[in-house]
């Protein structure tokens, strides 16, 4: 019988003994290669935007220097907006508290006025640029657009820029004293590359659309896991998808051809395109996403929670809110944190919707410029391995480290402080 | 059978077009434990969820029927389902306490009432621990997830909050099913213990435990519920083939 039958093993070492299966060692190693070389790849991405960005670190102190230099030759120049205004009117108005000598190569210093609009779009002839941007902007137009109505100056603003200021003038070779200003205006014969006003931009947007996004997207979200039939959350959940699937340039068209007009009609402010419309577009961008993961999250919750708290005799808003929502919180945070992401690196619906003007401002209705746009809108227009070029490239690592640093802090502390609060230690 | 707290005249439920429970008539007692028994997929867990509503959240689900609480058709139309859970408690198979604290758990019904006084809650959350015999385990882990609970200590603290809304009815699903002897045994002497103030139905598989536990036993076989009565008398002597086959063990 033993020998007609050989399917019975022995425990012998000879059985036991180790194979080596060649199909699953390679499978394996080729996955987790394919997750390694997508982290390789990022890595390798900001390797090399930072390193485009390096030259302003080492030349950039003789150009820095120079252009320094420069700019305060072309102080004592008694420029301003073509005589329309004196300085002296001109700073209560916009700059309060800084002096005369700095405010105007802060905001046009040396610059001809055929020279104002190639500041925003270095390289476009005079002629093209104006329909694009002001229409048919006159001077006279353009200050009341630009400055009118600031006077809600935030002190940060005035701070830094006084600040910096002194710094330029004691020890006038280091980089960071040219971009820790408020004044971006990189193609002029004294090209200036403030970043704290695109930063301030960047941040009042996704502030802005976050504020909109999230609680939208949360309540929908909560609606369909809770609330909704089975039918309507079968309509609903596919469509709101679908708005993730919408081109950023279609949101961004719809956003200046109507929002813009509608809200503007409604507010009543001066710039037609700002940050809170672009912060609207940008929401109407993020919530999809937001929506869609927390309403994972909220789905995912288990129904023995609900059950425990109807049992309690809680209604369904209390069990939705006090049970389900905290159940969910991290999968919701998550879903936040996405939605920043997408804002931040939103370019062309800030290119499109923003205004792209580069002012310090706390005002929500003032245009803005965001850092993704900054670098949308100049990169091709860009001198390659010029300060301008370099520069653009260290907004880009910036925005890159900015994300990379809000998540780090998101996933490693914010997070487990909300877990504790809502779920206990 | 005096003092009646529940009457259940002719009560039936569909699931969709199949009949789950079919034209049930019993009578509880109040302040006793009343045990359900009988094989899987018999209806005991389906009617238990009957007595406060819990089927509503099913869609397909109709029922036919009287289900008298002191008097009061529950499934009246003008009759609030909310307010009705807030009388009648239920414990689950499976220990579900909240994602929460230990004390956020027990607080949780209270804090739904709109009682938001601290010491207050403090009182409520002492109290209704004491009752289900684990403050002295818990009391200085009050803050801690209770989560990181084990199982018949979950099992305990989901009982402590539905004592916290203070019920008249409490109802258990298989409340030790799915804990370790000690834990059971844990549970069955806070069943003895409760029935002073409250009526407890529980429904169980463990013969011993309905033997143990309970004043009455109710039999309930394929949706029908074919005896019920003194606990004694159903486990000693009991009135149907089918009953003293179950009990010893012959089918089911």
């Amino acid at each position: 019988m033993n020998s007609q039958i050989p399917s019975k093993q022995n425990f012998t070492k000879e059985s036991l003994k180790k194979q080596f299966r060649l199909s699953e060692f390679l499978a394996e190693k080729i996955i987790s290669s394919v997750a390694f070389l997508s982290i390789a790849i990022i890595f390798l991405i900001f390797i090399f935007v930072f390193k485009e960005s390096l030259p302003i670190f080492s030349q950039g102190k003789e150009s820095v220097k120079t252009e320094i230099q420069q700019s305060a030759a072309s102080n004592d120049k008694p420029e301003s907006y073509g005589g329309s205004e004196t300085s002296a009117e001109l700073q209560p108005e916009s700059y309060g508290g800084v002096e005369k000598e700095e405010l105007q190569p802060e905001s046009y210093g040396g610059v001809e006025k055929e020279e104002l609009q190639p500041e925003s779009y270095g390289g476009v002839e005079k002629e093209d640029l104006q329909p694009e941007s002001y229409g048919d902007v006159k001077k006279e137009d353009l200050q009341p657009e630009s400055y009118g109505g600031v006077e809600v100056e935030p002190l940060v603003a005035d701070d830094n820029s006084a600040e910096s200021t002194e710094v330029k003038e004691e020890k006038s070779n280091s980089i960071w004293d040219s971009l820790l200003t408020a004044d971006w205006v990189p193609v002029s014969e004294n090209p200036r590359f403030g970043l704290l006003s695109l930063l301030i931009g960047t941040l009042k947007v996704t502030i802005i659309s976050m504020l909109i996004a999230g609680p939208i997207a949360i309540l929908a979200a909560l609606y369909t896991a809770c609330f909704a039939s089975k039918r309507t959350k079968e309509i609903i959940k596919p469509i709101i998808e679908m708005l993730a699937a919408f081109p950023s340039v279609v949101i961004g068209f719809f956003a200046l051809m109507v929002m813009a007009t509608f809200f503007q009609d409604i507010f009543g402010y001066d710039s037609r395109l700002n940050a809170f419309v672009g912060g609207i577009a940008m929401a109407l961008a993020s919530i999809p996403i937001i929506y869609t993961i927390s309403e994972d999250a909220l789905s995912s919750v288990p129904k023995t929670y609900t059950e425990a708290s109807l049992a309690l005799g809680a209604n369904k808003w209390q069990t939705a809110f006090y049970v389900v929502l905290p159940a969910a919180t991290p999968g919701i945070f998550a879903a936040l944190l996405l939605g920043v992401g997408r804002v931040f690196g939103e370019t062309m619906i800030a290119l499109m919707a923003t205004g792209n003007a580069a002012l310090m401002s706390a005002n929500p209705f003032e245009s803005v410029r965001t850092f993704a746009a900054t670098i949308g809108a100049e990169m091709a227009e860009t001198v390659f391995g010029e300060t301008h070029y370099s520069v653009l490239f260290f907004i880009g690592s910036l925005l890159f480290i900015f994300s990379f640093g809000l998540n780090a802090l998101a996933e490693f502390y914010v997070k487990g402080r909300l877990i504790k609060k809502f779920q206990g230690k | 059978m005096k003092d009646i707290k529940i009457q259940v005249n002719d009560l039936s439920l569909y699931y969709g077009e199949k009949k789950a429970l079919k034209e049930i008539t019993m009578q509880v007692p109040a302040n006793k434990v009343t045990a359900l028994i009988g094989p899987s997929g018999c209806g005991k867990s389906t009617f238990l969820r009957c007595i406060n509503r819990m089927n509503d959240l099913i869609p397909s689900v109709s029922i036919t029927g009287q289900m008298l609480v002191e008097g009061v058709d529950i499934y009246d139309k003008n009759v609030d389902v909310v307010n009705i859970r807030k009388k009648i408690g239920m414990v689950f198979q499976k220990s579900n306490p909240f994602p929460k604290s230990i004390y956020e758990n027990v607080a949780y019904g209270s804090r739904i009432n709109g009682i938001n006084d601290k010491r207050e809650l403090d009182e409520i959350v002492e109290t209704s621990l004491r009752q289900a015999a684990i403050w002295d385990e818990l009391k200085d882990r009050l803050g801690d997830s209770a989560l990181g609970l084990s199982g018949g200590q979950q099992q305990r603290l989901c009982i402590a909050r539905t004592l916290a809304v203070s019920p008249d009815i409490i109802l258990m699903d298989e409340p030790a099913s799915a804990l370790d002897p000690i834990s059971t045994s844990k549970i069955e002497e806070l069943v003895h213990e409760l029935k002073e103030q409250y009526t407890i139905i529980i429904v169980t598989h463990n013969m011993q435990q309905a033997a143990r536990t309970s004043d009455h036993t109710a039999f309930f076989y394929m949706g029908e519920l074919i005896e019920m009565g003194k606990t004694n008398d159903i486990f000693t002597k009991p009135e149907k083939k089918q009953t003293e086959d179950y009990i010893t063990g012959r089918f089911g």
